[in-house]
């Protein structure tokens, strides 16, 4: 017990340990707001994709300026991740292909072509290219100081953005005739949102990696559904599940040698999500069982008493 | 030049298969199963390792196919209660996938599992292994793998052509002639687990990703009969590989890679030129639609 506070301890104290809890805890929250949004507008995918569309942007960052700067990555994969999403908006409303296929088109044909791109920068025999492969499996432990800071300062923009435009993001994910009809730009509003998708995915590439940080922004969303009806809540909760997750895989990932933070934090994420699905006040599935025997005995109670009424009778 | 034939051969033969199955998972509106179930198929792998010790072993192959089918049970069982699909699919493969990375960097020391073949093999390091099998044992093993799941694919596709073509139009209709649409989905992802282990050991998981859905999405621009469907389908898969062969030999890239630049190329091409779909057409005839009412 005396070693679990200990351990708990050395995440306030630790001081780097404790930028890299703070960093995965930043990421979770503000993975954790925008997935509500995705999730609510069937694109829980959407993170996935964009993930894969980031290899060919930090390819082609290294290949213009010929240096290994997270920032200049970032830029890269965030240029890449918006083209993508653009892609994937021309092929669904310009054929008959569906958003599925269409993810699944961009997803794997810019992944393919950052491969090539990463081949021939590795057979072109550069000896300084073993930082772009780190960058795409995602190793939070690792992070330098200036990573988890650039890190967080992104997390808590999106936070702030999310917050700041709330009651629109609200209406363009409920009811976007509506929205258009009050005279929202809806194309505008969809890219800004398009936009912080695309950010919080690529902020979380280097913590947890090209395929698992789709997880930070679905499970936590996923989860928050089955407690809560109303959007407000759903995106505190999400918040805080992300938190937590971020935080539980720091904390794991640092007691236990060679484990990683990512997968960590995702399982963690997932834990919470399984809890939810049994628990989950609103539409976990105790919750279900327990009102419809209420409601069985109810109706049975009501079906004996007219019973006896006719008897009666 | 016989080191090109079985690479080519090699190609060929998982084009064929995903482009054909990807047919029905993009008209069931499922393309991204694919990518679910290459990705859940990770602790599978590393359990059978840990159990027999090589990469090579039918142990993987077997491991792997039930991670596979139950990534798509619980895909299933999530989207019943209440999930949708989407969010669904999302949650299972990357909790699933998480637990084969966990599980690969808790036995690093005592298994000694070398983890670019297992995790980044199938990422971004799948030129390399490409390469290296088919300079040494590309030859009949895969060969023979990937042919048995062709054979396996075209055999039960064959065998309940009509059942599956009801089942992807109108799963209702299917329910209610008595055709039991559960078994055929889940036959159907069992196919799909089959062909994604089997082709994932030799070509890498972003290239079944892709000849699952870019082929299948090309041929559904040229035509709207399903048998046509899979046969350019299956035609897109074979082109692909030759072009993209042709491509990484050129370029000196990651041969899986130029395969799904290459099918997207013919995906693009597609995309402006169909005459049926294609955007070019579609403008053609509304400027001659707008100018014949004017």
């Amino acid at each position: 017990m005396m070693q679990l506070w200990d351990s708990l301890a050395a995440l306030a104290t630790d001081p780097n340990l404790r930028w890299i809890a703070l960093g995965c805890m930043l990421l979770g929250l503000s993975s954790g707001m925008i997935g509500c949004f995705a999730y609510l507008r069937r694109q829980s995918l959407m993170g996935d994709t964009i993930a894969h569309t980031a290899l060919p942007g930090i390819c082609v960052a290294f290949l213009l300026t010929g240096v290994k700067s997270l920032p200049v990555f970032m830029l890269g994969a965030i240029v890449a991740g918006i083209a993508g999403t653009l892609a994937i908006r021309v092929i669904t409303a310009r054929s008959r292909i569906k958003a599925d296929a269409a993810m699944g088109i961009v997803l794997s044909s810019f992944f393919g072509i950052g491969i090539v791109l990463l081949t021939m920068i590795q057979h072109s025999g550069d000896g300084s290219q073993s930082g772009l492969d780190k960058f795409l499996f995602g190793q939070a432990a690792s992070m330098v100081g200036s990573d988890v800071q650039l890190m967080a300062g992104v997390s808590l923009l999106l936070t702030f953005v999310c917050t700041l435009l709330f009651k629109e993001f609200k209406l363009l994910a409920f009811d976007p005739a509506f929205a258009k009809g009050s005279g929202f730009s809806t194309s505008l509003l969809d890219f800004i949102m398009q936009a912080l998708v695309v950010t919080a995915v690529v902020a979380g590439i280097q913590a947890v990696g090209v395929v698992l940080v789709a997880a930070l922004l679905i499970t936590p969303a996923v989860s928050a559904r089955f407690w809560t009806e109303r959007l407000d809540r759903m995106i505190m909760l999400s918040g805080a599940f992300g938190m937590i997750s971020g935080l539980l895989g720091a904390w794991i990932s640092s007691q236990v040698f060679q484990l990683p933070t990512g997968p960590v934090s995702v399982l963690a994420a997932a834990f919470v999500f399984l809890v939810s699905v049994l628990f989950g006040t609103k539409r976990g599935l105790l919750t279900m069982r327990l009102t419809r025997s209420r409601a069985r005995q109810q109706l049975q109670a009501l079906q004996g008493s007219t019973a006896s009424v006719k008897e009666a009778g | 030049m016989s080191m090109d034939f079985w690479i080519l051969l090699t190609g060929s033969l998982a084009a064929v298969s995903c482009a054909v199955l990807g047919c029905f998972l993009i008209l069931r509106r499922m393309a991204l199963m694919g990518d679910a179930i290459s990705h859940s198929v990770l602790p599978g792998i590393v359990v059978a390792y840990m159990i027999s010790g090589s990469r090579d072993s039918i142990l993987m192959l077997v491991a792997a196919a039930i991670m596979g089918l139950l990534c798509v049970f619980l895909i299933q069982w999530f989207n019943n209660r209440g999930i949708q699909s989407d969010a669904s699919i999302g949650v299972i493969f990357t909790s699933l996938f998480a637990i084969g990375v966990v599980l690969v960097s808790l036995n690093a020391r005592q298994v000694d599992l070398d983890l670019d073949c297992v995790l980044y093999g199938e990422i971004a390091y799948t030129a390399w292994n490409t390469l290296q099998i088919g300079g040494m044992d590309l030859g009949p093993r895969s060969v023979w793998l990937l042919g048995g799941t062709l054979l396996l694919v075209l055999t039960v596709i064959g065998l309940f052509y009509k059942q599956f073509k009801l089942c992807a139009f109108d799963p209702m209709l299917a329910l209610a002639l008595g055709i039991p649409a559960a078994l055929f989905h889940y036959l159907l992802m069992g196919l799909v687990s089959v062909a994604t282990v089997s082709s994932f050991e030799s070509v890498g998981a972003i290239l079944v990703v892709g000849l699952l859905v870019i082929p299948p999405s090309t041929a559904y621009l040229l035509t709207d009969r399903l048998g046509a469907m899979i046969l350019i389908s299956a035609a897109c898969g074979v082109a692909s590989t030759v072009l993209g062969f042709a491509l990484a030999v050129w370029l000196d890239a990651s041969i899986a890679g130029c395969i799904v630049a290459a099918a997207a190329i013919l995906f693009a091409v597609t995309f402006l030129l169909s005459p049926k779909h294609g955007l070019l057409f579609a403008r053609l005839r509304r400027t001659r639609l707008s100018r014949s009412t004017a």
